[in-house]
């Protein structure tokens, strides 16, 4: 890989680094950044199926209560200079996802000494707050913010100064049994994000449309748009229903009611 | 003169929003991202020194909400700076406690329509098409989340400014209860359907994978999917689940079941 490449793929990390704490332009997530990683080291297809495969699985990492997810924004880095530094395209997918999750679990604890060291970032705009000195709150803000783009933009650079034949090597000696597995795994893994999405929604009042979801999918037909749409009606027409239902009973005397209608 | 946020300065501060989370800290979170994005409003509103002093430090007090909710919040602040600047009739007090008293119940609605349904049916939808190569999936997912997303955070800016301290209206009739329960129905039918194409659980034995697909295509998925949110009910952390999910594979592979 030569110098610009390197230095592409770190500046996407950067920018990726910044998105993951603001959540906005959505750089960090595998769809965008494995995607801009394969585009300037000119694998894109293989990026944006990494992409897709690694989207799929962390749709729902989020961290709820005190059980905190893979941190989204290093796997992706990470994972796609794997792929990029392997060689071997499409089918270091899933050794690529394998290596990354773990980790991801150190830009966890990068982040956290981010937002850490951002304490007195605050303080010392507190300080401008004083004189009233505007340039500085925006300059300090802009360090909290670049420092995020290094939290992830520094261990790709690490990443990258691993040299491609040891990578290579690597790939080689992994047994095909092995190889299989992780595709295995990888397919099984989904279940996880999506466990902890549906563990927060999920109440004894909606539950019937999860499972309204799940056989409805069965209809090879249906594609995930026309699913979607599907879910908007029956929303639509449940939502009109309760809160009709809720001005009937309004009344004191529910028999009466009935009696009405008749 | 009457002084006024002409839609210039909205939109700048709209902007601006944008990092609301870049100087994210464990002590008063978002409030430097918050002064930050409020600033060309405070120096358009106010000349005297003292004056931007005391609005820099009332903007740097503890914030926290869903990012993107953030915006109506901004456009009640905006409202009440003017009115502050121009008839002195609103106290400091007044605008932490309008902040303090939308970001909890904004925060409610953000999370379940944007991270857990919004974000998951785009992606999922570019996903699809990624994994077959197809450069339009991230292409789809990128335009079309920023696209909704300035335009919620500009939409709902506006009117909130426009409606000023009105807006307590919107939270009293259940409209956001409404909003919340709407995207979450969506929100799990779409998990149904994603549990049931996208867990694949590839077992070995043809026999086997027919017999269970004539039975209930996806019941392996289904399965697996209430185990690991039994799983993490009891604590198990995410990661490990993965690590755990990955060995049972492997090895499930090597006895030969998948």
């Amino acid at each position: 890989m030569n110098f610009t490449t390197g230095l592409l793929i770190v500046l996407v990390a950067f920018l990726a680094g910044i998105e993951g704490i603001l959540d906005e332009f959505q750089f960090h997530q595998p769809l965008v950044a494995c995607t801009l990683i394969g585009l300037v080291s000119n694998q894109l297809e293989a990026g944006i199926i990494l992409g897709g495969t690694l989207q799929m699985i962390a749709l729902g990492w989020a961290n709820i209560g005190a059980s905190v997810a893979p941190d989204v924004t290093l796997a992706s880095v990470a994972s796609s200079i794997f792929l990029v530094l392997s060689g071997k395209g499409v089918d270091s997918i899933y050794v690529a996802i394998a290596i990354a999750i773990p980790l991801s679990m150190f830009g966890v604890k990068l982040t956290h000494m981010v937002r850490t060291v951002s304490v007195s970032i605050v303080h010392r705009m507190d300080d401008a707050a004083e004189d009233a000195d505007f340039g500085k709150i925006q300059r300090w803000h802009l360090v909290a913010v670049c420092l995020q783009g290094l939290r992830v933009a520094l261990p790709a650079a690490i990443l990258l100064l691993i040299p491609t034949s040891s990578v290579n090597q690597f790939m080689n000696m992994i047994p095909t049994w092995l190889l299989e597995g992780l595709c295995i795994g990888g397919g099984m893994i989904v279940a996880i994000g999506y466990a902890i999405v549906i563990n927060v929604m999920v109440n004894k009042e909606i539950w019937p449309f999860f499972v309204l979801g799940f056989v409805l999918a069965m209809m090879t037909q249906f594609t995930l748009l026309a699913l979607v749409l599907i879910a908007i009606a029956f929303m639509t027409l449940y939502l009109s229903i309760t809160t009709k239902n809720k001005k009937n009973t309004s009344s004191e005397d529910p028999l009466d009611d009935i009696l009405n209608d008749y | 003169m009457e002084k006024k946020l002409s839609k210039m300065d909205r939109l700048l501060v709209a902007w601006r929003t944008t990092f609301l989370q870049g100087s994210w800290n464990f002590e008063r979170m978002q409030n430097g991202g918050w002064a930050y994005a409020i600033i060309p409003a405070i120096k358009k509103l106010y000349t005297d020194k003292q004056q931007q002093s005391d609005a820099l430090k009332r903007h740097l007090l503890f914030f926290n909400t869903h990012p993107y909710v953030a915006s109506p919040i901004m456009g009640v602040a905006l409202a009440m700076e003017e009115e502050k600047a121009n008839r002195k009739t609103v106290t400091d007090e007044e605008i932490q406690t309008v902040k303090v008293g939308m970001m909890g119940p904004l925060a409610g609605v953000g999370d379940p329509v944007f991270w857990f349904t919004l974000r998951p049916i785009l992606a999922a939808l570019g996903a699809t098409l990624a994994m077959t190569g197809n450069i339009l999936g991230p292409i789809i997912f990128f335009v079309g989340w920023n696209v909704i997303r300035f335009g919620f955070m500009w939409f709902t800016q506006e009117q909130a400014y426009h409606a000023g301290r009105n807006i307590e209206q919107v939270f009293s009739d259940g409209f956001l209860q409404m909003v919340t329960k709407g995207s979450s129905i969506i929100g799990l039918f779409v998990l149904g359907a994603l549990v049931q194409r996208w867990v694949i659980v590839d077992y070995a034995s043809l026999g086997l994978q027919t017999q269970l697909d004539a039975l209930f295509p996806g019941l392996s998925a289904l399965l697996l999917t209430l185990v690991c949110m039994w799983l993490l009910k009891k604590k198990v952390s995410p990661v490990w689940l993965i690590i755990i999910v990955f060995i049972f594979g492997i090895l499930g592979h090597c006895i030969g079941v998948f």
